[in-house]
């Protein structure tokens, strides 16, 4: 029971980090019908920034929580700020020129944005191609867990989470309460009507690049500052499939969907991870190997049972 | 058309082009050349002022200081060849250059360096990879042009299987297995091990096998053995398995980059079994990831090929002169790659011609080179047969522990 509620933990908090890039996917295609591929190097980007302000606000190791999160604050901001900036210019340049071309166009530009941004990272003047690592934000070790019972938790998993739910409470609060939010979700309702009503598109557009930019963004920082985890400029691939995924699962488009997607994701992850060994007989199945295929395989169940997600909105086509 | 439809039709159009992207590099090549396949082999111009010889090393990504320690050795190998005047052949002396391409830590790029290599017919030899994946997915096109390749460090046994071009101045993993599970048996007195693995890695597959038949062979018992990836952030979930095991040791033969990551995550969910792992930990960005010195990694093992603090005298020699000349001590990967070049010169020496057949044949020949790394004789399998030491990390300094045998 202790090993089911540790593994459930990790999972909410690899699953938060997912939620908050699968926040930005599943935004844009709201407004837009796009997929934006460049999203996950937003992410990688939003981390890199962070590493840099780290160094700039010389962050150094604290003694406790507090004083960290005293640290953190500003890092977040500035990675935000950064990416909200290259969200803009991604939709100002790569996209609204292509606004009227036919949807597959603009996927294609997706993918190319995605490749030039990972591709300008690794060159040496960029953030180049070695590992960087973030100092030490937040106390860590054996002595910033917090014990309970036989679950151990760690300091830097609850402000993941804490964090990452703070901000979905803000998006949530932005969207269903403020009159952008409430353009927005015009604008994904019915974007040619929602021009004709007044409401100015090309803003609304930009508005919802700028707050997936900035939720990647603090992803990135999260990801950076809190696992200890090597930076590469090529980290965004594999994190923004999986998040990519968690939004397709949840339902493209719906804002619940990305974060029942991602937590899903994130939970179903640890699950495997942390299976033990199957035996039938001289066979040894070993379950951690095949944590990706997990993730297509609940993918393609989910395509297959509701094609449009758990919580898409199955709307035929008006003709 | 049906809206959701074609949403479910475009994302998966959009998964695959991502899969596609994203894995497209990892597949180990089929065609490996079979020893004896001579009707592709590329021609050599052997009307030459200075020996050319090719490096292609990871001198960026994942796992840079491999690239870039390896190649301190080899152009401070070539520096005190060239000082000398050169390579003798036939009677004159031959100064040498060294090409050196950067595979990024990519195994589809070092194999775009190896086409590029073997079509350079001023080319006599190449030296390269560190990681066993990289060499191996490069070695097949050296066969199949008949280039001798020498790997300063790659340690899997497949490398070399590629056909008889392909030469390593290392041990290799079976060995490295042994020496891990002597150590832990006898020094370190352990009879639970857990071991983590990365699957995707040819290196860490091949060592992890190899720990786990030779400590079992010595009566060990495996806690556990679970794998991961290493661009994965959280590695709790494996760990947590380990600390349900109640292993007494946990053996990691994975690279430098993740290993820090998973050391601080094991000692935050309260893991206090030593660590241990192998060569791939070997590097000066190790302690770095883990927290610093005195971090998550303190106290813990690896083998290695080499330490500088051995007490030999052609070590420390060889760290004397190194450090006059560049500063700083060599570490293991510079003492290798110097091995490499070394012993690539000599063999030219007594080939007495830059022609690749006599060259790879002067090169199966090594018998009892006194290198740095110990005193190497080539196999059958061109393999170097040699020993191997355990290293314990105090600080940010890796202090020599144990030398290892081989096997009778």
């Amino acid at each position: 029971m202790d090993q089911f509620l540790q593994i459930l933990i990790n999972g909410i908090q690899l699953g938060s980090v997912y939620v908050l890039i699968a926040l930005g996917y599943t935004m844009v295609y709201g407004v837009l019908r796009l997929i934006n591929f460049a999203h996950s190097d937003v992410f990688m980007v939003g981390s890199f920034v962070g590493f840099y302000a780290c160094g700039w606000l010389k962050v150094s190791a604290q003694k406790t929580v507090f004083a960290g999160l005293v640290q953190l604050l500003p890092v977040l901001f500035i990675a935000m700020a950064a990416c909200v900036l290259l969200g803009l210019l991604i939709e100002r340049f790569a996209y609204r020129p292509l606004r009227r071309a036919p949807r597959l166009t603009a996927l294609i530009t997706a993918i190319g944005v995605s490749l030039f941004i990972e591709g300008a990272a690794q060159l040496p003047f960029v953030f180049g191609v070695n590992p960087k690592f973030y100092p030490e934000i937040l106390p860590s070790g054996p002595d910033s867990t917090i014990q309970a019972g036989g679950i151990t938790i760690s300091k830097h998993q609850l402000v993941m989470v804490v964090v990452s739910a703070i901000l979905v409470a803000v998006l949530w609060y932005i969207v269903q309460k403020t009159k952008m939010g409430k353009a927005m979700r015009a604008v994904s309702h019915d974007f040619d009507a929602a021009g004709l009503m007044g409401i100015p598109t090309d803003n609304v557009i930009a508005f919802t690049f700028s707050i997936g930019a900035a939720l990647a963004a603090a992803g990135g920082v999260l990801f950076g500052g809190l696992t200890f985890k090597s930076l590469l400029p090529l980290m965004g691939v594999q994190m923004g499939l999986k998040a990519f995924v968690a939004a397709v699962v949840g339902g493209i488009g719906s804002i619940p969907g990305a974060m029942l997607g991602g937590l899903l994701m994130g939970i179903s992850e640890s699950f495997i991870k942390g299976a033990p060994h199957i035996k039938f007989g001289t066979t040894d199945f070993d379950p951690s190997r095949w944590t990706d295929a997990v993730a297509f395989l609940i993918l393609i169940l989910v395509l297959l049972i509701r094609p449009a997600g758990l919580l898409g909105k199955n709307t035929p086509e008006k003709v | 058309m049906n809206n959701t439809v074609r949403v479910g039709w475009m994302s998966a159009l959009a998964v695959a082009t991502l899969v596609s992207i994203g894995v497209g590099g990892c597949k180990a090549p089929k065609d490996g050349g079979a020893a004896g396949e001579t009707s592709t082999k590329a021609t050599q111009n052997l009307d030459v002022k200075t020996i050319k010889v090719g490096e292609f090393s990871s001198m960026t990504g994942e796992t840079a200081t491999f690239g870039q320690e390896s190649d301190a050795g080899i152009q401070y190998a070539l520096a005190e060849i060239n000082a000398a005047g050169g390579i003798e052949v036939g009677g004159k002396k031959y100064p040498v250059t060294v090409e050196l391409q950067d595979d990024q830590s990519k195994a589809e790029e070092a194999k775009t360096v190896a086409v590029k290599f073997a079509s350079d017919a001023d080319i006599v030899a190449v030296l390269g990879e560190v990681a066993s994946s990289r060499s191996k997915t490069a070695a097949p096109e050296y066969q199949r042009a008949g280039i001798p390749m020498i790997s300063p460090s790659s340690t899997n046994p497949d490398v070399t299987k590629v056909g008889d071009y392909i030469f390593r101045v290392c041990f290799i993993d079976p060995f490295q297995g042994y020496i891990m599970a002597k150590f832990a048996k006898d020094e370190l007195k352990l009879t639970n091990v857990a071991v983590l693995r990365d699957p995707s890695q040819d290196y860490s597959v091949g060592l992890a096998d190899a720990f786990i038949k030779e400590f079992t062979g010595m009566g060990g018992k495996i806690a556990t053995d679970v794998s991961y990836k290493a661009s994965d952030s959280d590695f709790r979930s494996q760990l947590g398995q380990v600390k349900n095991a109640n292993a007494d040791g946990v053996f990691i033969p994975g690279y430098y980059g993740e290993v820090g990551t998973i050391a601080r995550q094991a000692r935050e969910i309260g893991i206090k079994a030593p660590l241990m792992g192998g060569d791939g930990w070997d590097s000066s960005e190790l302690v770095k990831g883990a927290g610093g010195p005195g971090g998550a990694l303190e106290g813990s093992y690896f083998s290695t090929h080499y330490s500088a603090s051995e007490t030999s005298k052609r070590v420390q020699d060889f760290v004397a002169a190194y450090k006059k000349a560049k500063g700083t001590e060599p570490a293991a990967l510079v003492a290798q790659g110097y091995d490499a070049m070394m012993i690539l010169a000599d063999a030219i020496k007594r080939a007495g011609s830059f022609e690749r057949a006599k060259v790879r044949q002067a090169l199966a020949e090594t018998k009892n080179y006194d290198a740095v790394t110990g005193r190497i004789t080539l196999d059958e399998n061109r393999n170097a047969n040699k020993s191997g030491v355990v290293v314990q990390i105090k600080g940010d300094k890796f202090v020599y522990t144990k030398t290892i045998e081989p096997k009778q």
